[in-house]
């Protein structure tokens, strides 16, 4: 990590915490600190991954300020995460899009809708645009399979391909000499950490929102977004075999098993993003860093809009107003895909990297003194 | 009935309400009492010092508590019976302790846990400890911040009223009879009444001039490891108005601390482990005590005396490579240079005196097998003050070093309680409608060292009799 503000407050803080303990309860960040003795600038890139931004820490904390320790570490840590986003970033150039994300993420989806509905309106005569199309290939009227599926492919293999770039260079530069080979046992214990979100649990007991009581509310939010995503992922991996391997073209019926992940995982995805947003809006402020809300705020905004307008097309698919639904959610998705290593979605692979770090250094270590 | 009573500035008035109890501090004893008063159907009101983001006194900074158990509990691990833990508290207080008061003490500590439980304290899974205590101490869950914020909590969800930045100046006894508090808030003085009232406003080690008149200018050298708002305040009225004291007023509990911590508030993270593995000098480069004389943490208590006793009040461990990794990191860099009379430099000491103060350690040390775990065999021969155990020659560069100086935990006098936290007056009779609770009183049964977390269960014991007591005696 370069030599930052951010990074030097959270080395300072981390080196307190260091002769404290108090707060190796809550999450993975103390344990694996305790196995350290002298901290260096990249330590504080994979820490900060690790924190799960519960605020458990800054509440229970005799040192935050007023102290003047001034100890604060989820929003240092959330500073440090925001900077460590736009160094790993693949290719650099588009690191910058770290910078003032929420602008970013509001602008690309501007741009990927108005590419798609041009698209339509171009290649597709307005009369069949709104015109409602029932039966078999009724989407396919709107957007050809063959442009949905290249667009949509093309793009996403290119941002898979930057996630892992990205995962690869944060593993590199994090590794220490702590850090062993990767074991079954370690990705185990990494992927339930992941599943279960244990660390959005603070010791079973949840995140500080508001105030210094605990509330699950964060944590089971966030699995109906991730599982609802999950679920509108599988209706469309389903109908994509459906359709073009069973040759079952869609639509399909309100009972087939497509549209019944799509609806469960939309309703899902829905329920996710209203209840972050929710915790978002009475979360003390006093933990949290402004620099990292616009990228939040948008990529819940994101997800919103690509539930809300996947459920839109579905519920339309039957009226004239579908083929402007339809547009619009997939410029969302476009949106989506085109952003997913340029925004918060990238918390999900640096932490899940992160998380297998501590796994794998927790087992080959103990704490220091 | 529930009083709520939260405007502030009753300017230089007497407070319309009259509490059923009225709590004075806002530490864990203080919420204790004021919680168990509440439930048994009080109206009470809390005045703290403190503002908002520093209440709490010391109970903020601390991790764990005592708790007798006969079989492994969610939080605690094995059994630790009531004998056991009187045997420890003896041997820490040698014998500066009231047996009857002590052992209820620690059969009442069995409760505690559960009561906290219910109250939204949490602990750590008993296996995870740092220190390895799990066995005598529970770790709270994010240290005492958590626990004072969880006990706040509790307090508003109850209707307790709170006031913070309210100091109180007296209590006003009438004969063994207390009537009301005056209360400096914003500059301005109140009185607030109730039927009864708890004091538990801590020790007063944070008041200088109470130390100085002790220890004279070595006070100025002394640092605070808690509360700034530990000022005696409420102590010294209580003791002016016929209330019987106890303890040592010029004796109190000190470690050595990391020199550069700040005067107040440091806590936990200044505390230094590296005596048993270093040597120690003064301001004159000269070694005073043996390092090595027992285990650090049945000996951690007795070097902020040591330090306290030296010109200056300063001390410097001096120790080298081979035992940096030995002992819990902590918050300040150490002094680090590649030759001694360079870190001599470095710390402003005399460089020939400490060279030769090294070198005649290095002559004196004996060959041993060096074991971190047990009291070793590695000691100094034909030097004085001796290093019993953990003896290496300090021989491989880079040479490290801390500076000390005593960090006062808390002080040991108090008001004396019986065993049902009332507070006793000279005559020996007891306060009709006073008790207290806490660091206030500890001295009762604490009257000198410290058992690790024994704080905490003074303060939760008598917090819960004094919140009962104070009940009971106001509905009547
Ligand atoms: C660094 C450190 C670590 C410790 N660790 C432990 C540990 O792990 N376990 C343990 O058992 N003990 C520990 N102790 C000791 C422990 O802190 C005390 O025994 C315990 O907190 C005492 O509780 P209390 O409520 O009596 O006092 P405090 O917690 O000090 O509370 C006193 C309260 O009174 C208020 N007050 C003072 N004067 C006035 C006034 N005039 N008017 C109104 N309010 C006033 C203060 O603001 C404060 O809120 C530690 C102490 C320190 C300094
Ligand atoms: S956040 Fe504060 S209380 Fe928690 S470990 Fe760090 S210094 Fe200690
Ligand atoms: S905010 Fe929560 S997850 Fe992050 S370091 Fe603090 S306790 Fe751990």
């Amino acid at each position: 990590m370069r030599e930052t503000e951010a990074v030097l407050a959270a080395k300072h803080a981390i080196e307190i915490c260091n002769a404290c303990r108090y707060c190796e309860g809550y999450c993975a960040v103390f344990p694996a600190m305790e196995l350290q003795r002298d901290f260096t600038l990249a330590d504080m890139g994979y820490l900060a991954n690790l924190c799960h931004n519960c605020n458990g820490c800054y509440h229970a904390c005799q040192f935050a300020p007023p102290h003047e320790y001034g100890i604060n570490l989820p929003k240092h840590f959330a500073e440090v995460r925001l900077e460590s986003y736009a160094q790993f970033a693949w290719p650099q150039p588009l690191a910058r899009a770290f910078e003032r994300n929420g602008v970013v993420v509001a602008a690309v989806m501007a741009l990927a809708i108005t590419f798609v509905l041009l698209a339509v309106t171009l290649l597709v005569t307005p009369d069949v645009v709104f015109r409602p199309h029932l039966g078999p290939g009724a989407f396919y009227a709107v957007v050809s399979w063959g442009a949905m599926a290249s667009v949509a492919g093309a793009t996403l293999l290119f941002s898979i391909a930057a996630l892992s770039v990205g995962a690869i260079r944060f593993w590199c530069a994090t590794r220490s000499e702590l850090t062993g080979p990767v074991t079954w046992r370690a990705v185990r214990r990494a992927a339930t950490d992941i599943v279960t979100l244990r660390y959005l649990g603070g010791a079973g007991e949840g995140c500080n929102d508001a105030d210094a009581s605990f509330s699950l509310a964060r944590r089971h939010a966030h699995h109906a977004l991730a599982g609802g995503f999950a679920l509108c992922f599988a209706a469309t991996s389903v109908a994509t075999v459906f359709d073009h391997f069973l040759g079952w073209v869609a639509p399909y019926g309100w009972f087939s098993l497509p549209v019944v992940l799509g609806t469960l995982g939309g309703i899902s995805m829905i329920t996710g993003c209203a209840g972050l947003m929710r915790v978002k809006l009475i979360t003390d402020p006093a933990p949290v860093s402004r620099r990292v809300l616009g990228g939040d705020w948008a990529l819940l905004a994101l997800l919103l809009a690509a539930a809300v307008t996947g459920l839109g097309v579905l519920a339309l698919r039957e009226t004239s107003a579908m083929g402007v639904v339809m547009a619009l959610h997939l410029g969302v998705i476009l949106a989506l895909f085109v952003l997913l290593p340029y925004g918060k979605f990238v918390h999900g692979v640096y932490r899940g990297a992160a998380l297998l770090k501590a796994a794998v250094e927790r087992d080959r270590h103990r704490p220091v003194a | 009935m529930i009083v709520r009573d939260d405007e502030p500035g009753h300017n230089g008035v007497m407070s319309e309400i009259v509490y059923d109890v009225a709590v004075i501090g806002g530490g864990n004893a203080a919420l204790c009492a004021a919680i168990t008063a509440r439930e048994a159907g009080c109206s009470v009101i809390v005045l703290e010092h403190a503002p908002k983001a520093m209440r709490g006194g010391n109970s903020r900074h601390t991790r764990n508590l005592r708790a007798m158990h006969d079989a492994p509990t969610s939080v605690l691990t094995e059994a630790y019976l009531e004998d056991e833990y009187w045997d420890d508290l003896l041997r820490v207080t040698g014998g500066q302790t009231d047996e009857a008061l002590a052992r209820m003490t620690i059969r009442e500590s069995q409760r505690v846990i559960p009561w906290m439980l219910g109250h939204g304290v949490r602990f750590q899974p008993s296996l995870t400890g740092t220190l390895n205590l799990s066995r005598t101490n529970a770790f709270f869950l994010g240290g005492g911040k958590a626990l004072v914020n969880a006990y706040y909590l509790a307090a508003a969800r109850l209707g307790i009223a709170i006031r913070y930045d309210s100091e109180v100046l007296s209590i006003d006894l009438d004969d063994g009879f207390a009537r009301s508090v005056t209360v400096r808030s914003g500059g301005a003085d109140t009185m607030i009444r109730a039927r009864t009232f708890v004091a538990s406003a801590g020790g007063f080690q944070a008041n200088m001039d109470m130390l100085r008149a002790s220890w004279g200018e070595a006070a100025d050298n002394f640092l605070i490891r808690g509360t700034p708002y530990a000022q005696g305040t409420v102590l010294n009225s209580l003791l002016a108005q016929g209330v019987e004291a106890i303890g040592d007023a010029s004796q109190f509990h000190a470690v050595a601390i990391d020199a550069r911590a700040p005067k107040f508030d440091g806590g936990i993270v200044t505390r230094l482990d590296c005596i048993p593995f270093s040597i120690v000098v003064n301001r004159n480069a000269q070694r005073f005590y043996d390092e090595g004389e027992d285990v650090w943490p049945k000996r951690y208590a007795i070097w902020g005396r040591l330090v306290a006793q030296q010109p200056g009040q300063i001390a410097w461990s001096v120790f080298d490579a081979k035992c940096r990794a030995l002992f819990m990191p902590s918050v300040y860099p150490a002094y680090r240079a590649d030759t001694i009379e360079g870190l001599a430099t470095q710390i402003g000491l005399d460089s020939a005196a400490l060279r030769q103060t090294v070198d005649n350690y290095n002559a004196a040390v004996r060959p041993g097998s060096f074991n971190t775990q047990v009291l070793d065999d590695c000691a100094t021969e034909g030097l004085a003050p001796p290093k019993t155990h953990w003896a290496q020659r300090i021989d491989t560069p880079p040479y490290y070093s801390y500076p000390h100086r005593p960090g006062i935990t808390f002080t040991y006098l108090g008001v004396k309680v019986d065993a049902q936290a009332r507070v006793i007056m000279q005559d020996g009779r007891p306060a009709a409608n006073l008790f207290a609770s806490g660091e206030i009183m500890a001295g009762s049964i604490l009257g000198r060292g410290y058992l690790a977390g024994f704080g905490m269960t003074i303060g939760t014991v008598f917090g819960r009799l004094a919140g009962q007591g104070a009940a009971r005696h106001a509905r009547n």
